[in-house]
Order: C-alpha cells, then sequence, then structure tokens
C-alpha cells in the first residue's frame, strides 16, 4: 500500500537493494518498534514494585496499612513524616542516622578494595603464569563459593578472638580489639567471603586478554609484576570496576557479618543494622520500613550510576577492538 | 540537629588507617615483585656468565622462576582463603558428623536424617526448582533487555531501572514483593497482585500460601533482583563485539534475528557462562527470601534456609552442617562443568 | 610507586579524609561525669561502689523505643556507681547470641527470653554461676516458679526480670457495653457469648499468627493456654519436658478444643477474612479490629497493649481492654501462662556481679516499672508504681500468691521443636491439616 510513496525512491538510492527496500525498513522500524515496547514493558515492571514502594514512603502510616498505593494517585495524600522519622527520629539508645551511614562507609570502602587488589593479583597469576596445578588451584578456589558464610562466622570469630595456637605455640594472639578497630574484623570478614567470586570473574575476563599482548610483552623482557601494571591492569579497570559495585552492594547492604563481627552498638554498627531494628521490637513499622528502605538505596544507586560508564563501555572494550 | 563530629572522628581515623593498610600491603607486594625479579636477573646472569665459562649447557631455570612469581601473587588470596573458607569448610565437614550440640561422634546419622525427614524431599524440589529457574529465567531477561536497549537513546536510564533492585538487599526485596503479594479478605486490596485480579474480575487469593505456585513466585523475587546483573555483565559484552565483524555481517544482508544467533551468541558466550554460573551458586545459597517472605512454611522451604535454621535457630549444628555439605556437593556438577570449560579453554 | 593508576586520587582521597579528621578535631565535646558517688539519692547505690569506670556489656533483643527505657533505667545506678553498661539489642538476639559465645566473644550478660537456650548454654558449660549476693536477693524477691526456669541441674543460672502475662483475652470494653455483653468467666459463657455475637453478624473472634520467621508462635500461645486449663500444670510440665509425648491424647484434646475457635469459620477471622487468612495476618495487626468494631476477642498477651494506634484508651472502661482467659474445668483452675527474660552472665567480673545484683533488686525494678510499658514477677515491684492499667493487670495476676504460674512452653521445648516444628506445625494445622499428623510430626522431629 505505501510502496508507491516516494519513499521508494529514497530507498532506491540507498547501495545495495535487499535490505533496503521499503519493506525492508517498515520490517526493521516494526522490529525496533516491538524492541522499544518489549524494552518499556520489561523495565516497567522490574520498577513497579520499587514505585510502589516508593509512592508508601511517601503516605500516612494509616493509609499504607488500609489502602492500595495506587490508590494514592485519586486520592493524593503525602507526607514527609516516615522521612522525618526515620532520618532524625532519635532514640537515645541508637543515636543517629549520620553515624551509621559513617559506620556503613568505613566498612565498605576497605571490604571493597582489598579484594579487588588480591583477587586482580591471584586471577593474573592463575591466567597467565605457568606453574604446575594451577587449573586444580583456580576450580578449587572456585568451588570454595559455595561454602555458606553463615558456617564460617563461628570459626573466624573464634580467630579473631583466641588467636591461632599450633601445639602451644602461638601463632597470632587474639585481636582483643574494641569500638571502631572492630571494623579491622568487618574488612577482614568481607574479604574472605568475596575472594571465591572476585578471583572467578576477574580470572574469566583476564585469562580472555590476547594472549599476543602477553607474548609481546614477555619478548620485550617484561617480567609479570610489570605485564601485570602497566598492561593486564588498565585492561581490566571496567572489569575492576564491576566487580567493586557488586562487592560494594554486597557489602553496603550486608547485616549479618557486620552484626557478629563489628557489633550491633551504634560505634560500629552499620546502616543495614540501625534500619532493621527501625521495625521495632514488637511491631512491623511499615511506614518507617518504606522510607528507610529508600535511604538506604540512595548509595548505591549513586556509587552504579557514577561507575556504569565503564558498563557501558564494555568491559573488554579496547583490548579486543585492537 | 546537633551532630557531634567528635564520637566519628576515630571512625574516619580508622578508615584512613585501612586505606593505608591497604596501599602498604598491595603497594609493597608489587614494590617485592619488582625487587625479587631483578635480583633474580642478576643471579641468572651471573649463571650465565659461569656456565658460559665452564662450557656447561645452559641451565633451564623459566619454569621455578614463574612458580616463585605466583607465590607471591596468590599469597594474600590462599592465606585469606585458608583461614576465612577452608578452615570453617573442613570443620563443617567434621560437625555434620556429630551430633546437635557437637560432642559426640554419631557417624552419618545427620544425612541419614536429612533423607528420612518426610519434608525433606519437598525442599530437595523446591531447591531444584529454584536452581533450574532463576538462573535461566534471570539471564534470559538479563539477555533480551540488553540487546534491546542496546544503542537506544535513554540506555543509561533503562539499564539503572533494571539494576535498581540490585541494589535493594535481599530481605528489602523480599518485603516489598510480600507488599505486592498482599492480601486482605475484607475491604480494599492493598497488593497489587490481587488488586490487578480483583479488578479483572477475579477473587483475590493468599498467592503465598498457594503451593506450588508460591515457590515461582518467590523465584520470581529472585530473578528480579538478579535480572539485573545478568543485564549489566551481558550489555557489556555485547559491547566488546569488534564492531568490524558486526559491520560486515551487516553487509552481508543478515537478518537482526540472524544477527542475534550467529554473531551475537557465540560471542558472548563466556559471559554467558558467568552470568549462568554466577547465579547458579548464589541461587543455592539463598536463604534471606525464603526466610522473609515464608519462613519456609507452605511448602516453600528450600535447602540453605533449613540449613540456617538448624544451625542457628534450632542449635542443631550436626544437622546443619550435614545439610551445607550436601549443597556442597549440588554444587559438583557446576564444578566439573568449569572443569571442562578450563580445559577446551586452555587448548584453544 | 605505581600501585595507583593515577595518583592523583589517591592523593584526593587521602586528602579529603584529612579534611574531614581535622575538621573533625575541632568539635570534641566535653562529656564530664559528675561525680554524686556520695550525695544522698545516691545511697541505695552503696553496695555496688568499688567498680567505678568499669564497663559491662549487655546483650538482648530489646531494641528501638524500649532499649531507650531500658538505658534510662539504670541510669541512676551508672551515674552513681560509675559503671558504664554498653547495651546491644537486636533482633537476631537467638540466632546471634549462640554464635558470638561459640566464637569466643560472649557478652557479659544477656538476657536471654528462652529457658531452653539458657539450659543450652548452662549444659556447654557456658554460663557462670550467680554471685552468692544475686543468689540471696533472686531468692528472696523472685516468686519459687520463676527461679525453676532460671535453674539447670539444679544451679541457678537466670534471674527472672521483665514478665508478660499470656492469658488474656482483648476486647472493647466500650462496645461491649453498647451490645450488653457480658465478661466471661467460664468457657462455657465464652463459646455462647461466641455464638451469640456471631449470630449477630459480627466474626466474634481475630487472631494471626504472621510474625516473620518466628511466624506461628501466638497460635501455640492459644494450645498452652488450653491445655493448661484442661489437663493441669503437671501435665503441661510432663509434655514440655517430653515426659508425655508430645501427640498424648490430652493434648490432642486440648488442640481440638483450641480448634473448635482458631478453625471454626463462623467465629473467624474479623477483619481479615476466614480462618485461611490466620497465618498470613501480621500478630501485630491481627487484634485492630477488636476496636474498629469488626471483631469482638482477640487472645493475646499483656504487651499487645502497644500495638493499638494513638489516642486508643486502654483501660477497664475505654476502647480496648483485656479480661483474663476463663477456666475450662474448676478442678484445674486457671493457671497463667507467661514468659519473660532470664539475666545470664558469661563473665564473673565484681562489676558485672553488681550489674546483675542490682538488676534483681528493687530499686532497679521500681525504677524501670515508673517509666512505663514493663512488668515483672519480682514481687518488690511496688504496684502504685505502675501507671497503665493492663499492666497493673497483670502485675496483680504475677503477684497473686495463690494463683499457679508456667512458662511458654514453646521456650522451655528444645529450640528445634519450640521454635520450629511446633511453630510450623500450627501453621499447617491452621491451614486445614488435621490435629493427629500435625502432632505426630512435631513428635518425630523432637531431638533425640
Amino acid at each position: 500500500m505505501t510502496t508507491a510513496t516516494p519513499t521508494v525512491a529514497a530507498g532506491a538510492q540507498k547501495v545495495d537493494g535487499t535490505t533496503s527496500t521499503t519493506a525492508g525498513r517498515v520490517r526493521r522500524r516494526l522490529n525496533s518498534r516491538t524492541a522499544t515496547l518489549v524494552s518499556i514493558v520489561i523495565a516497567v515492571v522490574w520498577t513497579i514494585p520499587t514505585f510502589g514502594l516508593l509512592i508508601s514512603s511517601l503516605r500516612p502510616e494509616d493509609e499504607i496499612k488500609t489502602t492500595g498505593w495506587w490508590t494514592a494517585f485519586t486520592n493524593p495524600q503525602f507526607t514527609l513524616e516516615n522521612y522525618q522519622q526515620v532520618l532524625f527520629g532519635r532514640s537515645s539508645s541508637s543515636g543517629q542516622l549520620a553515624s551509621y551511614f559513617i559506620n556503613s562507609l568505613a566498612i565498605t570502602i576497605p571490604s571493597v578494595l582489598f579484594p579487588l587488589a588480591f583477587a586482580a593479583l591471584a586471577a593474573y597469576a592463575l591466567a597467565w603464569i605457568k606453574f604446575r596445578g594451577r587449573d586444580w588451584l583456580y576450580i578449587a578456589i572456585f568451588a570454595l563459593q559455595i561454602v555458606p558464610l553463615q558456617m564460617a562466622l563461628v570459626p573466624l570469630l573464634r580467630f579473631f578472638s583466641t588467636g591461632v595456637t599450633l601445639g602451644g605455640v602461638t601463632l597470632m594472639p587474639a585481636w582483643d580489639l574494641v569500638d571502631e578497630q572492630k571494623f579491622a574484623q568487618v574488612w577482614f570478614a568481607h574479604t574472605c567471603f568475596a575472594l571465591p567470586f572476585a578471583v572467578f570473574l576477574l580470572h574469566n575476563f583476564i585469562s580472555q586478554l590476547p594472549g599476543d599482548l602477553m607474548e609481546a610483552a614477555r619478548v620485550d623482557g617484561a617480567t609479570h609484576p610489570k605485564i601485570f601494571r602497566t598492561i593486564v591492569l588498565p585492561l581490566i579497570t571496567p572489569a575492576l570496576a564491576a566487580f567493586g559495585i557488586f562487592q560494594f552492594l554486597w557489602v553496603w547492604n550486608d547485616l549479618l557479618v557486620a552484626l557478629i563481627f563489628a557489633g550491633g552498638g551504634n560505634e560500629t554498627a552499620p546502616l543495614t543494622v540501625r534500619l532493621a531494628e527501625m521495625a521495632g521490637t514488637r511491631g512491623s513499622e511499615w511506614q518507617r520500613l518504606t522510607a528507610g528502605a529508600f535511604v538506604s538505596i540512595v548509595v548505591p544507586l549513586v556509587v552504579f550510576l557514577s561507575l556504569q560508564r565503564f558498563f557501558v563501555r564494555g568491559l573488554l572494550a579496547g583490548s579486543v577492538k585492537g | 540537629m546537633e551532630f557531634d563530629f567528635a564520637d566519628e572522628q576515630p571512625k574516619l581515623l580508622m578508615l584512613m588507617y585501612g586505606l593505608i593498610a591497604f596501599v602498604v600491603v598491595v603497594g609493597g607486594l608489587l614494590l617485592l615483585l619488582d625487587v625479587v625479579p631483578a635480583w633474580f636477573a642478576r643471579r641468572r646472569e651471573a649463571q650465565l656468565v659461569a656456565a658460559s665459562a665452564s662450557g656447561a649447557p645452559l641451565p633451564r631455570r623459566s619454569k621455578p622462576r614463574e612458580g616463585i612469581f605466583a607465590i607471591f601473587f596468590l599469597l594474600p588470596t590462599l592465606l585469606l582463603l585458608t583461614i576465612g573458607l577452608v578452615v570453617p569448610a573442613i570443620r563443617t565437614l567434621l560437625l555434620s558428623l556429630m551430633n546437635g550440640s557437637s560432642t559426640d561422634w554419631v557417624g552419618l546419622r545427620n544425612y541419614g536424617w536429612m533423607f528420612s525427614d518426610d519434608s525433606m524431599l519437598r525442599v530437595l524440589i523446591n531447591t531444584l526448582v529454584w536452581v533450574v529457574l532463576v538462573p535461566v529465567v534471570a539471564t534470559a531477561f538479563g539477555l533480551i533487555y540488553a540487546v534491546l536497549v542496546d544503542k537506544a537513546r535513554f540506555e543509561a536510564v533503562a539499564k539503572s531501572l533494571i539494576f535498581l533492585p540490585m541494589a535493594i538487599s535481599f530481605v528489602g526485596a523480599s518485603i516489598i514483593w510480600k507488599f505486592v503479594y498482599a492480601y486482605r479478605g475484607e475491604g480494599d486490596q492493598i497488593g497489587l497482585l490481587n488488586q490487578i485480579v480483583v479488578s479483572l474480575g477475579g477473587e483475590p487469593k493468599q498467592w503465598l500460601l498457594e503451593s506450588p505456585l508460591n515457590t515461582l513466585l518467590l523465584v520470581v523475587i529472585m530473578v528480579w533482583i538478579q535480572a539485573g546483573f545478568a543485564m549489566v555483565v551481558l550489555s557489556a559484552a555485547i559491547k566488546a563485539i569488534p564492531g568490524d565483524i558486526v559491520e560486515a555481517a551487516r553487509l552481508d544482508g543478515v537478518s537482526p534475528w540472524q544477527m542475534f544467533w550467529q554473531i551475537t551468541m557465540p560471542s558472548i558466550r563466556p559471559a554467558l557462562i558467568v552470568v549462568a554460573v554466577t547465579l547458579t551458586i548464589a541461587t543455592l545459597k539463598v536463604f534471606d527470601i525464603v526466610r522473609t517472605a515464608t519462613n519456609g512454611n507452605y511448602d516453600t522451604s528450600v535447602i540453605a534456609s533449613e540449613m540456617y535454621n538448624q544451625a542457628f535457630r534450632y542449635g542443631q549444628n550436626g544437622q546443619g552442617s550435614a545439610l551445607a555439605v550436601f549443597l556442597f556437593i549440588l554444587v559438583i556438577p557446576v564444578v566439573i562443568y568449569q572443569i571442562r570449560n578450563l580445559r577446551q579453554q586452555r587448548e584453544g | 610507586m605505581a600501585v595507583f593508576t593515577r595518583p592523583r586520587q589517591a592523593f584526593v582521597i587521602a586528602g579529603v579524609l584529612g579534611l574531614a579528621l581535622s575538621a573533625t578535631a575541632c568539635g570534641t565535646g566535653d562529656d564530664k561525669k559528675s561525680d554524686k558517688a556520695g550525695s544522698a539519692e545516691c545511697a541505695p547505690y552503696e553496695k555496688y561502689q568499688g567498680n567505678d569506670g568499669k564497663k559491662v556489656s549487655i546483650y538482648a533483643s530489646i531494641r528501638d523505643a524500649e532499649a531507650d527505657l531500658l538505658e534510662r533505667s539504670w541510669s541512676q545506678f551508672t551515674e552513681c556507681t560509675g559503671i558504664e553498661i554498653a547495651y546491644e539489642g537486636s533482633g537476631e538476639f537467638e540466632a546471634q547470641l549462640p554464635v558470638r559465645v561459640d566464637g569466643g566473644n560472649a557478652p557479659d550478660i544477656a538476657f536471654v527470653p528462652q529457658p531452653g537456650l539458657v539450659k543450652r548454654f548452662a549444659d556447654a558449660g557456658k554460663l557462670k554461676q550467680l554471685g552468692a549476693d544475686t543468689k540471696a536477693l533472686a531468692e528472696q524477691n523472685m516468686p519459687a516458679d520463676w527461679l525453676k526456669y532460671g535453674t539447670v541441674n539444679g544451679t541457678l543460672y537466670g534471674v527472672p526480670l521483665g514478665a508478660n502475662v499470656k492469658s488474656f483475652v482483648w476486647y472493647s470494653p466500650k462496645t461491649f457495653k453498647e451490645k450488653g455483653w457480658e465478661v466471661p468467666t467460664t468457657w462455657e459463657q465464652l463459646i455462647a457469648l461466641s455464638d451469640k455475637i456471631a449470630a449477630s453478624g459480627m466474626k466474634p473472634w481475630c487472631a494471626g499468627v504472621e510474625s516473620g520467621d518466628a511466624t506461628g508462635w501466638p497460635a501455640t500461645d492459644w494450645i498452652e493456654d488450653v491445655l493448661l486449663r484442661t489437663a493441669g500444670a503437671e501435665v503441661y510440665d510432663q509434655w514440655t519436658t517430653h515426659a508425655i509425648p508430645f501427640n498424648d491424647p490430652r493434648v490432642v484434646d486440648a488442640v481440638d478444643r483450641a480448634g473448635t475457635i482458631l478453625k471454626n469459620d463462623k467465629y473467624m477471622n474479623g477483619g481479615f477474612g476466614g480462618v485461611k487468612s490466620i497465618t498470613t495476618t501480621a500478630f501485630q495487626e491481627a487484634g485492630l479490629p477488636v476496636t474498629t468494631g469488626k471483631c469482638a476477642m482477640h487472645r493475646q498477651a499483656s504487651f499487645y497493649a502497644n500495638q493499638f494506634p494513638e489516642g486508643t484508651k486502654v483501660a477497664a472502661d475505654g476502647d480496648a481492654f483485656a479480661f483474663y482467659f476463663p477456666a475450662i474445668d474448676a478442678a484445674k483452675g486457671k493457671p497463667v501462662l507467661g514468659a519473660g527474660e532470664f539475666v545470664v552472665a558469661y563473665a564473673d567480673r565484681p562489676e558485672v556481679q553488681a550489674v546483675q545484683t542490682y538488676l534483681a533488686s528493687a530499686e532497679y525494678v521500681n525504677s524501670r516499672a515508673k517509666l512505663g510499658n514493663w512488668v515483672t514477677a519480682n514481687n518488690k515491684l511496688d504496684i502504685a508504681n505502675v501507671a497503665s492499667p493492663i499492666d497493673k493487670l497483670s502485675v496483680q495476676i504475677l503477684q497473686d500468691k495463690t494463683g499457679v504460674f508456667r512458662f511458654d512452653g514453646s521456650d522451655l521445648m528444645p529450640a528445634a521443636v519450640g521454635a520450629g516444628t511446633f511453630w510450623k506445625g500450627m501453621v499447617e494445622w491452621l491451614n486445614g491439616k488435621a490435629t493427629a499428623p500435625v502432632l505426630q510430626g512435631i513428635e518425630s522431629s523432637w531431638p533425640k
């Protein structure tokens, strides 16, 4: 029907015929339309639950408990009371939210950096240094991912609290940390638990770097440390960022490890502990939970958005293209 | 609002110590690695000189040198893994052969309990459902979405929307979805799902009570969270496909469908494997979702949540440990698959 | 050094941190401790002196607003003795405490709400025996029924602290007055009233047992209350200690009797739907329809008073109040079902014992009671210090010398049953499974 329109001429001007006919273009246009539509549907479905939470967090307590959040559009009743409670509601035993924010940061930053560095080193060695048994070592590290960290809590805690003695010889004394020094235990624990996945992920990317690149460097007389620093590290920056984000999210959202290794006092407990506590001893205070959830999402989201250019650029971009 | 900075000072100081420690450890390691090879080079030179003087064949030494490098590269990781995971794993294995309070050896009784308990069959089936559905569905959604929004105008925003659930903890996500599935016997529905059902003329249901549907509804939560992970990794892999290959295919007149199956899929295969394997293991270990949403009631329990209950709530360390060991056994197929992959990769 | 690919970033981070630190240095506050040790108001704390500057850590499940009250309740003790109490409350208390203790990181003192857990720690040799002062004071101030629950193999480890009464049925005095209903005092009256209300078109009962990973517990309280009344306290003791099987015929009877209310679609579930809505209704919300006229009665412990929205008058002539769960068999009477926390110590330093003794003393219980929202079985509590009518009623019941007290059975049983299969079994039972197979399943799960 539309074949007779001037677009035929426009299409004919293109170099080759087959895909650039009008029909082909219409089909492609259609494809991109369906593509857009499908992607929008997925995006909406994925966003609605969180969106509902956002709306709920802005509604008064009674409303949350008696009507669905979508009724807020026909009967708008909004309040910042919930956020007021979460952000500034100060119970003397728990101190202020800002304090927990700092705890969370102090816990998270080193807990991301250490595994990142150690795993990058290990992954490089497993991928590019030839030594006997490296495949088995890699598989063993990979398999350690399945060890449930719950099972590691008690032995690790004992490692900190009693130290290590072997046959009456003290190899390491007890740590005996107090207050904010306990952060070190949390860093240690998070680093241990993160390593298997980190090594697995980074090994996958590092091992796919082009071999000729390494060969060329070796021929030039570069040593492994030099190759690692000057060639591998710059190339895997996006992969490091990727793992960094995942680890950040995991640590930021963690409740269990922090509670065990840092305790729940306001000197050391992260934001998650405070938010969990907000539910109260006996009540599920929906209104505070909803607002609290949003407060805790803000930081991870900012981190993701600011680092996402690494994803967009492609985890392996640059190396393979060359 | 008064905010006492003095309280925060020691924490920031501690953070700084942490960062200093990081710089010292990692920097020191790299520095060491720079010094050691230089020393070896000098020794090798000396040996070469000595060898050429005596006329003996040149010593072969590339292998031991490599090994020494590997040790330095791997040292921190291996040390931490031994303390943090290997020792606990061995301990778990031993505990699984002991009684609830870990005072007596009971042999394989805990494993016997695992397979004689009536409810356990249900738990195993549920775990299987989880471990099949989550990786497949989450990867599929992640992949479709990554392909669809690739190079679209609002790509960054679109990706952030799918990634958003990743920023929410498992517990938080479960609470959000519990709200979606909420049921009210009287008055207005406050759960979205029931509201949709009602407005379509149906009867509201207590979704989380309906076995086996409820397990699928819990799987939805995990998929919702993890699709963002799949999407991010796969999208990055798609972008890494060299532009000239795509261009060449386009010039050959390949349809988008063929392009996807013949160019995109093979190119991102390694990334697909990473995603699927990671999700499989994460799914085997997940327990917060079940615990928060149903606490394993209504036939929704999985191995990991049973393990948590036995070891932490019921004080049955033996039975909890046996379940943990069983999880490890379940992951063996994945490990074997990884070994095969690695072999292929080394050969290829 | 080539550690940072971009050294500038490292400097920026360090710079920012340094700046933050120098800024914080200026804000150092001065919290000087007023030394009042000799003053008159410190006279009652004379016997705890000599531990100035020592620190005692306490770990419990009490959080948020109630934790504030807790900390305020011992603030004078802290000021006068110089013993600093580091309190920590956690919602994961029951799961975390064993991990910390096994990991060698136990708190000095814990408030444990389950006698079963106290026994577990005592058997493992983790608990310290009470100091002589604490023991003497506890035996003097606490009813024997309560001390029994803190005792393991003849040694007293846990001193009871707070308490709550579970044998209550919440109702609305206002509605009852309007409709001309009488508060029932026997089981027959209770059923007759239920039928009357049901006939009037209103659902007489409401219940909800959803409680996160503790889902099911309110139903276990129901069963225990009924069993105490149909079979008596001795059988109840045999049941909780597994001297008789969990599915003893008398227990089956009690469960079935509770089922005539809980699993009766004519009675249930006011404000929420049918019987099936019980397992998904949050226990916190379950009793609220009592004040909105959608449900007449709700069986729940004294602490449910806190769940009513602000402005609800909780009193004998108000919007909500509770009556004592009536007797079923006059011969068995109506033993009171309750629960509470036990103060146990993992350390025996003098300052820890001082705090433990203080927590058992008249000074402490009255100081805490004055802040409101708290009840104890400690007989040194002056009822004049208890403000709310429901707490007053609870204290009267707890201090009644002729009354029989029994602790919540699910807290006495091994956790695998009391916090596991019993709860889960009740959920299945409420969802339609028959009594016999449910109880049989729980019986077979009892740890050997």
